[in-house]
């Protein structure tokens, strides 16, 4: 029978086995590849494989000099392209999140009300969508909106107009794209915040003397806050980088900063310049990650 | 109620050469700056029910978790049969556990779940049967081998969690808070079950709970805690007729606590002079305390007689007896309570058997007297 | 629980519902129609079945889909091993070193837009190349490493969050009982949590197929999957056999989602009716 040492908790050697093994991975394939970009977004464009300029160099015997080139980034906040481009993302990402948020909110409300059998019903029907590709469904809306699509054609059947509506290739195509893909992405998280409600609290209200509307707006809204928080920001930062939605439904005027990061490096082989973008997209970023976060470590200390 | 049947056995917590099977040796247990357990010691001896008892908080899940090896003690040591056991995990230790929650493992059947501590210690496959056989019909859940824990009702399954326990033949077996999720009528029946498999078994069982009744029934010693200290331990007699203090008297039982001083104190009786009762309180028994001091005198409830008539003397003049007027009833079906309000604003709690249907049964507002023996108060002098 | 069955709610649901449905259901309806405008309804030669027989003779879609098979499996098998370790000791391990950078790493994938994640993880790999010359171009393998960074940050929030509701006490009682820390998890922990780490597993091989933007970066020549070659041909508009691929993409999950509610709900009314 052995005796442990004093300050160590049971099993505390295979504790560190279990959790090494994830972090190192995420260490490795996550977080050093910033660091890369970091460096690649310091060097220039040049004609070789791979398409930059390295970032030390040696000068003479003995010394090491790091070239720093702040180019691209000088390049980023002059040209006005990139410019329009980040904010305009922003802008298309908060009015989409918006627009979740009204749509998306009844429906969760909906779901959380509704009796055993038909949330499990309708929970499935919110999540079979998210399950079939995201592709295939913007692309379903290519069918929709354009020209000789389905709702031209059955609008002007009815004869509701005389000549079809121009529908894709245009911001408002975006929009719908953008809210219907990520619509599920707002309901799961704010269902599963409203779900732990106590209903009762609203009873309370109302026998105390508060209108229907009134009991929503001072109780079930403000205990819904971190369901509202986490269902916007898994909609609001990934909108912000969005490239399949501009690139198929937006047509060449939607300037979104995802397509622009994707044609630099892919049409234009700027690996520099995407790099610089990305480091930017990623600080624009980080605030709103951390909100998540911590978001979603008071949702989860309130449920303990 | 324990050990009625062994009245033979020798009372080992009185003898000073016995060897305590579980000894606990001045174990503290601190979160930060907050001491759960404070230099807590103990000895347990074998074949007991002891019986942790004190209110939410009071530090004994805590000890309990300790002797399991669910954590580890600040500083002390804990003893098992004499082996030092303080750093010992908890599938190292001849002690088990039976949870609060039972903790069946769902996705295995009864049979499983009782074997399963058999399987971890290598015991061959036909033993196993056998063990696990003779135990649950020991608990009788025959015919259950089969059967999943969420297809069994809650005594039931508690039964396969106190089989799943035993069957390892631990040295000590912990229970934490076992009759707390039973409904009243299965929590008596269970716990004369559970002394009688203890009488059978042998087994040292140690008690966490915070129902004092079921303390006072399954125990043959108690233990009562409060702020992580044992602040008296003793058999369930000693522990509700002899408190040590004012905690104990009012955990354990309902109790009329008086405030006095000491008016006389000899060897062979004192008398409290107390303001809050309007009457002189005489004790035959002595007790040690400073001269003038402020002590209390604890009165249970059913040792106060109360009458219409004035008492018979109980042979100290006007000492221990009072006048009062009813103030509420509660009628209990076996017993009524009494809230006797007395002229200083003191309210005392009497209760008596309705041992047969009178007549004149007392009611509100009635004057009547309150008296009792001199050897029913208790003095304590904290 | 008394709920009030609002007109308004009702409404919002139906049109919410209706919103998320008719996109799909059309192009159901339309890989059914026989001209190659897709949308425009050819009355007199549809229904037809022949967009599915030219899918499913369609060579670079089949090896397509025979690709993103391989690296959808090999990635929901990593990502669960990795997730399940990582979403365990995130849920039991209160404090160890690291716990915040790993808690941040696991949470970051699921937010941060897929062009970040792609444009970094080829930019390692092509870093890795020239130091270490692994790994030789891009192809499955870097695709496969790509694909299980991200799903493992799903499935470690679906096994943390199966461990934030088990019973500590379950396996505490099988330590008691003899078992060591690491049987006690074999034993104990996995079969109990394992309809999570299927869900896991389901959810990182759906990610892995449908995914488009971190496997153009991280891809190489001769391994294109299914959505890259499918984005590479409705860039150019629509086709009816992307409507058939559809249609049968939906169908699969239907099917699925159907018998997995079926199973849950059989297995769920087990439990109850016998605990009476």
């Amino acid at each position: 029978m052995r005796i442990l040492p004093p300050l160590s908790k049971v099993g505390v050697s295979g504790r560190g086995l279990v959790v090494t093994l994830p972090y190192l991975w995420l260490l490795l394939f996550f977080v050093v590849p910033f660091v890369i970009v970091l460096k690649i977004s310091f060097s220039d464009v040049d004609l070789a494989i791979p398409p930059y300029t390295p970032l030390l160099e040696w000068v003479g015997k003995n010394s090491l000099a790091i070239k720093l080139d702040f180019n691209n980034y000088a390049f980023l906040f002059t040209d006005p392209l990139y410019v329009h481009a980040f904010l305009n993302s922003v802008k298309v990402a908060f009015v989409s999140t918006v627009l979740c948020l009204l749509i998306g909110y009844p429906i969760a409300y909906g779901i959380a009300r509704a009796t055993p059998t038909t949330r499990n019903i309708l929970l499935l029907l919110v999540v079979l969508p998210f399950w079939t590709s995201l592709l295939l469904r913007v692309y379903a809306w290519i069918g929709l909106l354009k020209a000789n699509g389905v709702i031209n054609n059955v609008l002007l059947a009815l004869g509701v107009i005389h000549e079809p509506l121009n529908m894709l290739y245009t911001p408002f195509a975006m929009y719908v794209g953008i809210v219907y893909s990520y619509l599920p992405f707002l309901i799961l998280p704010l269902y599963a915040n409203l779900e732990k409600m106590d209903w009762q609290l609203l009873e309370a209200a109302e026998d105390l003397g508060c209108r229907p509307w009134q009991a929503f707006y001072k109780i079930t809204l403000p205990l819904s806050r971190n369901g509202v928080l986490a269902g916007s920001m898994l909609v609001f930062i990934p909108a912000v980088g969005e490239f399949v939605i501009p690139a198929l439904l937006g047509g060449p005027n939607a300037l979104m900063i995802g397509r622009v990061l994707w044609d630099e490096f892919f049409s234009n082989r700027a690996w520099p310049v995407a790099s610089a973008v990305a480091i930017v997209l990623l600080l624009l970023l980080v605030p709103f990650m951390m909100w998540y976060q911590s978001v979603q470590a008071r949702e989860s200390a309130s449920a303990r | 109620m324990a050990n009625s049947g062994e009245a033979a056995k020798a009372v080992p917590w009185r003898d000073p050469n016995a060897r305590a099977y579980v000894e606990i040796d001045r174990v503290t247990k601190s979160f930060g700056d907050f001491k759960a357990v404070d230099d807590v010691s103990l000895k347990i001896y074998k074949g007991e029910i002891f019986c942790l008892l004190g209110a939410s908080g009071c530090g004994k899940t805590t000890l309990l978790r300790m002797l399991g090896g669910f954590e580890m003690p600040t500083s002390g040591r804990i003893l098992i049969d004499g082996e030092d056991m303080t750093g010992v995990p908890p599938y190292e230790r001849p002690v088990n556990m039976m949870f609060q929650s039972y903790a069946l493992f769902p996705h295995m059947n009864v049979e499983q779940n009782v074997a399963f501590g058999l399987k971890q210690d290598g015991v061959p496959r036909g033993e196993i049967a056998e063990r696990v056989a003779t135990m649950l019909d020991l608990v009788k859940l025959g015919g259950f081998a089969k059967r999943r824990p969420h297809q069994l009702s809650g005594g039931q399954r508690q039964r396969v969690a106190l089989a799943r326990s035993l069957v390892k033949r631990p040295k000590v077996l912990l229970l934490d808070e076992p009759l707390g999720a039973l409904d009243k009528k299965l929590r008596e029946h269970t716990q004369f079950e559970l002394i009688g498999l203890q009488d059978k078994l042998g087994v040292t069982f140690l008690v966490v709970t915070h129902d004092q009744e079921e303390a006072m029934t399954l125990a043959t010693r108690i233990g009562v805690m409060d702020h992580g200290e044992i602040v008296q331990a003793g058999t369930p007699s000693e522990i509700y007729e002899f408190p040590s203090s004012k905690f104990v008297a009012d955990f354990v039982g309902s109790v009329n606590i008086f405030e006095g001083k000491l008016l006389e104190d000899e060897p062979e009786y004192v008398r409290i002079g107390s303001e809050e009762l309007g009457a002189t309180i005489y004790v035959s028994h002595g007790i040690s305390a400073a001269p003038e001091a402020v002590v209390w005198a604890a009165i249970r409830p059913e040792k106060i007689f109360m009458s219409t008539a004035p008492p018979a003397s109980t042979g100290h003049g006007n000492d221990n007896i009072v006048r009062g007027a009813v103030q509420d009833i509660a009628y209990l079906g076996d017993l009524s309570i009494y809230l006797v309000k007395l002229p200083t604003g003191k309210v005392v709690r009497v209760t008596q058997p309705n041992t047969s249907r009178h007549a004149e049964a007392i009611t509100w507002e009635q004057q009547v007297y309150l008296s009792w023996d001199t050897s029913s108060p208790v003095v304590v002098t904290r | 629980m008394n709920y009030r069955r609002s007109f308004f709610i009702t409404t919002c649901l139906g049109v919410g519902f209706a919103f998320l449905y008719i996109p799909i259901l059309s192009m159901v309806v339309f890989s059914f129609n026989a001209s190659k405008l897709v949308t425009v309804w050819d009355a007199a030669n549809s229904p037809t079945l022949k967009w599915y027989y030219s899918l499913l003779h369609n060579e670079e879609i089949l090896d397509a889909a025979w690709i993103s098979l391989k690296v959808a499996v090999i990635n929901a098998s990593g990502a669960v091993i990795l997730g399940t370790l990582a979403g365990f000791g995130l849920a039991r391990f209160e404090q160890f070193r690291g716990r915040f950078t790993l808690n941040a790493m696991t949470t970051a994938p699921l937010v941060m837009p897929e062009v970040i994640t792609g444009l970094s993880m080829l930019l390692l790999f092509v870093a890795m190349e020239q130091l270490i010359g692994w790994p030789a171009g891009r192809g499955i393998t870097t695709m496969t490493i790509g694909h299980m960074t991200f799903s493992m940050a799903y499935v470690t929030v679906v096994v943390q969050s199966r461990m934030s509701t088990f019973d500590i006490a379950l396996e505490e009682a099988a330590m008691d009982l003899g078992a060591r820390p690491v049987k006690v998890f074999f034993l104990i922990t996995l079969p109990i949590i394992f309809p999570a780490i299927l869900s896991g597993w389901l959810l990182a091989f759906t990610l892995s197929w449908d995914d488009l933007v971190i496997s153009s970066f991280t891809s190489g020549p001769g391994a294109s999957t299914l959505p890259m070659v499918v984005f590479s041909k409705v860039r150019l508009g629509v086709s009816p056999e992307i409507n058939v691929l559809a249609t049968l993409t939906i169908a699969v999950v239907t099917v699925m989602i159907i018998a997995v509610a079926v199973w849950m709900a059989r297995a769920g009314k087990a439990a109850q009716a016998s605990a009476e």
